[in-house]
């Protein structure tokens, strides 16, 4: 199906209360599905929002989701106002992670979360001030 | 294969409703790791994991898994069980371990590949 025009919005993202996270990835999952987007694609976006939703949510605790979604591509920007990375290309590495023992006992923490929105992007950017937050922006193809 | 026969098969304990074990499982995947499981796990897997967590349940929704099997006879956390039966996610517990249980549903799952 041809999507006609262009749909945006953005979510809240807020830390701390963990049985809350993915309710943003969820909900603009239901919002693709509306629109009329194949199901292979919103499999896509949504896991790699959903390791957006939970970076932030760990190591920002709090940031904002945004979507646009136009006849030719979704794009996504997470933003948050968190602590920063330090070595961008180091935390894109397969494996490596910070995440504290009490996030590693829920089962994050493989440093897989970047990697895997990379994946299931078509474009990825990343862009980090230590100290201010990190933004990152992915596209998807439609 | 349906989950209702491998349930039975192996023994598990559903402790999501009935109506959920009539649907189809594709195959396994064992992982503790969330997002290792968000990489690699394929849809209509099973999932054999010790992980208890709420977020077990987003994970399951957003790559379309079959259902949850717990090991280790790990109970999952209340909020855990609510997310499941409002996202409509099968659980299943067994007392077995990863590898018994990955074991087993393996042999069952490649008999009946073989029986065409
Ligand atoms: N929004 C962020 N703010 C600050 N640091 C971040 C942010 N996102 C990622 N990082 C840093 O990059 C590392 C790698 O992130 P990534 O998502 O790949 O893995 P992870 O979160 O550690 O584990 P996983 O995602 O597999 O559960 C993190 O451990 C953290 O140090
Ligand atoms: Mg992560």
């Amino acid at each position: 199906m041809k999507i006609d025009k262009t749909y945006e919005g953005n979510f809240h993202i807020v830390g701390g209360d963990f049985s809350r996270a993915g309710e943003a990835s969820t909900e603009l999952k239901t919002i693709l599905l509306n629109v009329g987007i194949e199901d292979e694609i919103v499999r896509r976006v949504a896991i790699a929002t959903f390791e957006a939703e939970m970076n932030i949510m760990i190591y920002a605790t709090a940031g904002i989701l945004r979507y646009i979604i136009s006849p030719e591509e979704i794009r996504i920007i997470a933003e948050d106002m968190g602590p920063g990375i330090e070595d961008i290309e180091l935390a894109m590495q397969e494996g490596y992670s910070t995440a504290p023992d009490w996030v590693r006992e829920m089962g994050w923490g493989a440093g897989m979360g970047l990697p895997n929105m990379k994946k299931n992007a078509d474009i990825f950017r990343i862009d980090s001030v230590v100290g201010e937050g990190t933004t990152v922006e992915m596209i998807i193809k439609l | 294969m349906k989950l209702k026969e491998i349930a039975e098969i192996l023994s598990l304990r559903p402790l999501t409703p009935v109506e959920g074990l009539e649907r189809e499982v594709s195959g396994a995947y064992v992982g503790d790791l969330l997002s290792d499981v968000m990489a690699n796990a394929g849809e209509g897997n099973l999932w054999i994991t010790l992980q208890t967590h709420v977020n077990i349940v987003a994970v399951a929704v957003f790559k379309n898994l079959s259902a949850i099997v717990i090991v280790n006879g790990r109970m999952p956390d209340s909020d855990t069980m609510d997310k499941a039966v409002s996202e409509d996610i099968p659980i299943l517990l067994t007392g077995k371990s990863a590898f018994e249980t990955a074991g087993k549903l393996y042999q069952i799952l490649n008999a009946q590949n073989l029986q065409g």
